[in-house]
């Protein structure tokens, strides 16, 4: 009888690396950033026509993020705004639930404030800063609760739906900016009168930044070492073992996103407050998306993430800086940081994997 | 004249790590003829016949087809042996109907025609009795329909040996006997079938010939009609082997829970357990026997408030108040705030007992993260809780921190156990405790359930090897289809008695199944 | 009449990115891969098509319409394609989280597509960069399509690419119907474990069915470009085009032959804000909202009802290692 044989020893074989260290996962990381910006580099000299030398982009960029005081609260500022909403996902992604609506409970946060300043002009400015940050925190909170409700209610897919969110969350805007705008069909609502920061020891943005570097160690240690941190995780890890302690897992995954929505809405309130002073809807400017691969990459970490976020900026910074240098426009930052995220992203396979050529096979998994 | 063989295993050696579970087997397959694969859970049936079909491949030995050395690695390379098992996990895609699955991945030639698919289903069907409506869908299907639809699939890929692991254990009695009417169709046909089982009653009802495995060693082939049940349990169970577990008189015997005709069906609506009632007692080691599946996990799981049962009660005397407590219809959480000590170590250690991921400390906290005042967690008390659990039971692991997914399986139930006790129960229920640790490990476990007999708890004790269960346990209750077919003295019962129970309801129907 | 016709016709030019972007993301999903690049593929698509057609137009002697045509139809799907495969990798073969590696996609796709749409000609060095060429034979309606009436202007008053995407869907809805093909990818998708013990190589139709899926979506990108917008890159007016497909294909719960009068509902509820009377500037916004909630509403209904047809592919978003079995 003649029988072909499918089952041939494969090339590749992989195994999960269990013990792999701190150094070495931090050398594959290291090592996949390099080839990157070497690679990107590479683009730059490329779409740049070659005016631009090899290693002069680098310092192009440096320049760019931090060239002078005022470029460098600028960058201290955009990690802010990124680092904030990395932060609300945080605690929702331990959970694996796969919030990808910052974007849009940052939008919310945002409309909220701003329509405490339209609707409430008397308020004392300390009171109007109170009152907007509350808005925002129940925007952002109620924009993460709906698909939470039905995640835990009926299971209904929480990716799909929060993404939705979002573009609900801009069509609001959208309608409010025409009830708002400054003269019709401007689709202008021009610099609010009223609810800016004030400058903390003088500083531009100075409370986003001390807000954000506050809230990073505070979710820090809610993650790490309160009670409902704790429960968060093993509702992340297994189901089943919440249920066998105990665990409301109903009302932790509304809670948990409540909390999530909430810093999103945090974030929109640091964006009209310190840093636009008006609303569109390219405010959030799609950093709810980008905050999801910063948390991601940063194991949902916020220390970490303060790494991740700090790449990202400088690229997009430095890269912006480059093209318009050369009179090109900024989106050449987005194909940077494109190439940079996959270098990383692929990089996570060497750090939780092994690769044998073929060699004979040993022992088959239990 | 015997009939030809169509497989033939020749010193078939198969280690798991340091775990062997089929040792030196030899062993023919005839066409034509109906061999019953008979074992307790664990002695290796079901791993010799995967490696048959292409799941695992034998360390040692050879598998020949037809007379000759056949090289199997994947269940493809089966298929093409024309070698086809029906596995218990049923493998087909919910969304898709019969004919859809049946056909999934050949390569058949000419035009995609579901119809003249279907068409050669029904002849299939026809020719062997099955019944089937080939455009119905996987989900709305009952068990014994898509044990259907795997069957006719692997006949429809033309195997002219089939294997069935455990086909019975899903199935009513009526769905029986309509299976192995099927069964005797096919062999008359010239196929050889190979049926994995531990029910006796089928074994003799369906085969020609008896093969016994027992702890992964290959004991002998019999007739079926030179055995009588009696003559297969002492194959199966072998001789009683003595362990030397220690066995403390009780004392002060209190009953601590009581069941009264508990009644419970899952969500597919299957009834898993059917009128169960029993008390468990301070100071005593109850064991429960049955074969996988009878309903040991969802008894456990009701009386821990992870199940919802639908009739009957669960009460629990509370030794410090007096109190009777409920705990029906109640949540883990609700049954622990009423001062109920209740330790369970489910069989799902890592997916259930522990988080895998995190390292020991954190999982003692999942008993009592709650404990203190404030939104922080305390991680001093548990802490040195772990670090007491890691010497007392000699748990080896790098640290308190290190993630329990990476101990090994004796480590880890040491662990959850340690865990359990620390709580100071009152009760502790254990299901399959040693399943899968080393005879040391084992051991510790038995004291540890031992001593806590001593102290007073009533200890619940699900398990599998009756060696271990008449040895260790005072009373031994037996479960069959999630009914309760009798408790036995541990001290005067034997394996034979239980080994029949667990395969016969006496119940008052009267219809005892094993006929 | 006319006006109706008009808006139908309107209805139809909305419709074509969502029909493309829409199929092409249902095949992808059904072969269990979440792709939310799609919005960035469908970018970088359209504007490789439209860069593909510049240089020749602007480099060639004697350009050719139809020539063009097909260099910035080919230029558009493989690039569409290698973008996906980029997903592919990663999430296949590397094994990344499906999301995090669509939504670096996406903006590497978006990026990509605006950049070059936007300096093509800084970087070429030339004024002016109307393809009007290309376009017009893009836009070469049937010759007949002017006597035929109000159903000539509502069904045939459009280029090609409108037929192209028809054929494409009903077509995807046989393949996933009524093949051999369709029904092992239908498998991949739903529980790849089955597929892959039944002898079918989940790899390849992950593979196949992400890039062809891509390459579809990179097609939107193109109608976009060269027929709805004539030719240029506006960096803001694409909008959300891309993520209104992803939501077109829970809409329609993963059918293609149902996408085709899915994507005219939400292209008509995109314009119809102009022609309902007496809107209000804001409440035409709130118009436009409407097909998300629907969508939001279809997803919560499907969930509800446990209905099992209904359901999103069972192993999408997850990954499949053989090994985890």
């Amino acid at each position: 009888m003649k029988v072909k044989h499918t089952g041939k020893e494969p090339l590749i074989r992989l195994s999960k690396r269990t013990d792999i260290s701190i150094f070495q996962a931090i050398a594959v990381r290291a090592a996949a950033i390099l080839i990157a910006l070497l690679l990107c580099s590479l683009i730059v000299m490329a779409i740049t026509g070659g005016n631009t030398g090899f290693f002069q982009v680098y310092a192009d960029m440096f320049k760019g993020s931090f060239g002078s005081s005022r470029r460098i609260m600028m960058f201290l500022r955009d990690i802010s705004a990124l680092l904030c909403l990395g932060l609300a996902l945080a605690p929702a992604f331990r959970m694996k639930f796969w919030n990808i609506g910052a974007e849009g409970q940052a939008i919310i946060g945002a409309l909220a404030a701003v329509t405490v300043i339209k609707k409430m002009p008397f308020l004392p400015p300390a009171a109007m800063l109170a009152v907007m940050l509350c808005a925002s925190v129940i925007a952002g909170a109620v924009w993460g609760i709906i698909p939470a409700i039905f995640k835990a209610k009926y299971n209904t897919n929480e990716t799909l739906f929060t993404l939705m969110m979002n573009y609900v969350a801009m069509q609001l805007v959208r309608c409010c900016v025409i009830l708002w705008e400054r003269q019709p069909g401007s689709n202008d609502v021009g610099i609010l009168p009223a609810g800016n920061f004030p400058k903390l020891f003088g500083v531009d943005y100075g409370i986003n930044i001390l807000v954000v570097a506050v809230l990073t160690v505070v979710a820090y240690i809610y993650l790490k070492y309160s009670k409902q941190g704790y429960e968060i995780a093993v509702v992340g890890e297994s189901v089943n073992t919440a249920k066998y302690t105990g665990i409301n897992v109903k009302k932790v995954i509304i809670r948990t996103m409540a909390i999530s929505g909430a810093i999103c809405g945090i974030a929109g309130f640091l964006l009209i407050a310190g840093t636009h002073h008006t609303i569109n809807t390219g405010i959030v400017g799609g950093e709810g998306f980008t905050a999801i691969i910063v948390a991601w990459l940063a194991k949902l970490n916020p220390f970490y993430m303060l790494l991740t976020s700090f790449l990202v900026v400088f690229l997009n910074r430095g890269t912006a800086q480059i093209a318009s240098a050369c009179g090109l426009n900024s989106y050449a930052s987005n194909i940077i940081i494109g190439v940079v995220l996959f270098f990383i992203i692929g990089c996570e396979f060497f750090i939780q994997y092994k690769l044998f050529l073929r060699h004979p096979r040993k022992k088959e998994g239990v | 004249m015997e009939n030809k063989a169509a497989i033939e295993l020749r010193g078939i050696t198969k280690r798991f790590g340091s775990v062997v579970a089929n040792e030196n087997i030899s062993l023919t397959i005839r066409k034509g003829e109906i061999l019953s694969v008979l074992g307790e859970n664990g002695s290796g049936k079901t791993t010799l016949m995967n490696m048959i079909a292409g799941i695992y491949h034998p360390d040692e030995g050879q598998i020949l087809v037809n007379g000759e050395e056949a090289a199997i690695h994947s269940p493809k390379d089966a298929y093409d042996y024309k070698i086809g098992m029906i596995h218990q996990h049923f493998k087909l895609v919910n969304v898709l109907t019969a004919t859809e699955n049946i056909i999934l991945g050949l390569k058949e030639k000419g035009r995609y025609n579901v119809e003249k698919s279907a068409e050669r289903i029904k002849q299939i069907s026809n020719a062997y009795g099955f019944e089937i409506d080939p455009h119905k869908k996987i989900y709305e299907m009952s068990v014994s329909e898509k044990q259907t639809v795997e069957i006719i699939k692997v006949i429809y890929r033309g195997a002219e040996i089939l294997i069935l692991d455990e086909p019975t254990a899903v199935l009513t009695p009526q769905e029986t006997v309509k299976l192995f009417q099927i069964l005797r169709n096919m062999k008359q046909d010239g196929k050889a079938i190979v049926i994995i089982t531990h029910k006796l009653h089928e074994v003799l009802s369906i085969s020609d010939k008896v093969a016994v495995l027992r702890k992964g060693k290959y004991i002998g082939t019999v007739e079926t009609q030179n055995a009588t049940e009696k003559s297969l349990t002492e194959m199966m169970v072998g001789k009683a082997v003595s362990l030397n577990i220690e066995r403390p008189e009780t004392k002060n015997q209190e009953v601590r829970l009581s069941l009264t005709n508990v009644n419970m069906t899952n969500k597919e609506g299957v009834a898993m357990l059917k009128n169960v009632s029993f008390t468990a007692k301070s100071g005593e080691i109850l064991g429960i026997a049955g074969i996988a599946g009878s309903g040991q996990k969802e008894l456990l799981e009701s009386i821990a408030g992870l199940r919802q049962i639908q009739s009957g009660s669960i009460l629990y005397q509370n030794p410090q108040t007096g109190k009777e407590e409920n705990l029906r219809d109640k949540t883990p959480m609700q049954i622990r705030n009423l001062g109920v000590r209740l330790s369970f170590v489910p069989e799902d250690r890592l997916g259930m007992g522990l988080v895998g991921n995190m390292g020991i400390t954190d999982n003692m906290m999942l008993r009592s993260y709650k404990k203190g005042k404030g939104a922080f967690l305390q991680r001093k008390q548990p802490k040195s809780l772990a670090e007491k659990i890691i010497r007392e039971l000699e748990i080896v692991t790098p640290g308190s921190d290190t993630p329990v997914r990476r101990l090994s399986g004796g480590n880890v139930q040491k662990v959850l156990v340690g865990r359990e006790i620390e709580a100071a129960p009152t009760v502790l229920m254990a299901a399959y405790p040693v399943r899968g640790l080393d005879i040391n490990s084992s051991y510790t476990i038995y004291n540890l359930l031992n001593k806590q007999k001593e102290n007073g708890t009533a200890v619940i004790f699900v398990g599998e090897d009756l060696d271990v269960l008449i040895e260790l346990c005072d009373r031994i209750l037996v479960m069959c289809h999630g009914q309760i077919s009798g408790i036995v003295d541990g001290r005067k019962t034997t394996k034979e008695d239980i080994g029949i129970m667990m395969t016969t309801v006496k119940n008052e129907t009267g219809n005892e199944e094993s006929k | 009449m006319d006006a109706i016709a008009y808006f139908l016709q309107r209805t139809i030019a909305q419709a074509l990115p969502l029909l493309f972007g829409s199929t092409g993301e249902i095949l992808t999903e059904k072969s269990g891969n979440l792709n939310l690049g799609i919005p960035g593929i469908m970018v970088a698509g359209g504007v490789a098509g439209m860069i593909s057609a510049t240089v020749y137009e602007k480099t060639a002697a004697n350009p050719i319409g139809i020539v063009s045509v097909c260099i910035s139809f080919l230029f558009a799907i493989l690039c569409a394609g290698l973008v996906s495969l980029i997903y592919c990798f990663l999430t296949v073969t590397l094994r990344a989280n499906q999301n995090v590696t669509g939504l670096a996609i996406t903006i590497f796709g978006t990026g990509f597509g605006n950049f070059f749409g936007g300096a093509i000609g800084k970087l070429m060095g030339i004024n002016d960069i109307s393809i009007l060429m290309t376009v017009d034979t893009y836009k070469k309606t049937l010759p007949f399509a002017k006597n035929l009436g109000w159903f000539g202007t509502i069904f045939l008053e459009h280029g090609f690419l409108f037929y192209l995407s028809i054929i494409i869907a009903v077509l995807a809805a046989y393949i996933l119907k009524h093949t051999r093909t369709g029904l092992n990818l239908r498998a991949v998708g739903e529980n790849p474990a089955t597929a892959d013990a039944a002898g079918i190589s989940v790899t390849k139709y992950k593979y196949l069915a992400t890039c062809i899926g891509g390459s579809i979506a990179g097609l939107g990108g193109l109608y976009y470009v060269m027929d709805y917008s004539r030719g240029t890159w506006d960096t803001q007016s694409f909008g959300e085009r891309g993520w209104l497909s992803i939501a077109l294909v829970i809409f329609v719960i993963w059918n293609p032959d149902l996408a085709i009068l899915g994507a005219a509902l939400f292209g008509g509820l995109y314009i119809a804000d102009v022609y309902v009377p007496g809107l209000s500037g804001a409440q035409k916004e709130l118009f436009k909202m409407l097909p998300y909630v629907v969508t939001i509403l279809v997803l919560i209904l499907t969930s509800r009802t446990k209905k099992k047809k209904n359901q999103p592919p069972e192993s999408l978003g997850i990954p499949y290692f053989r090994e985890d079995r």
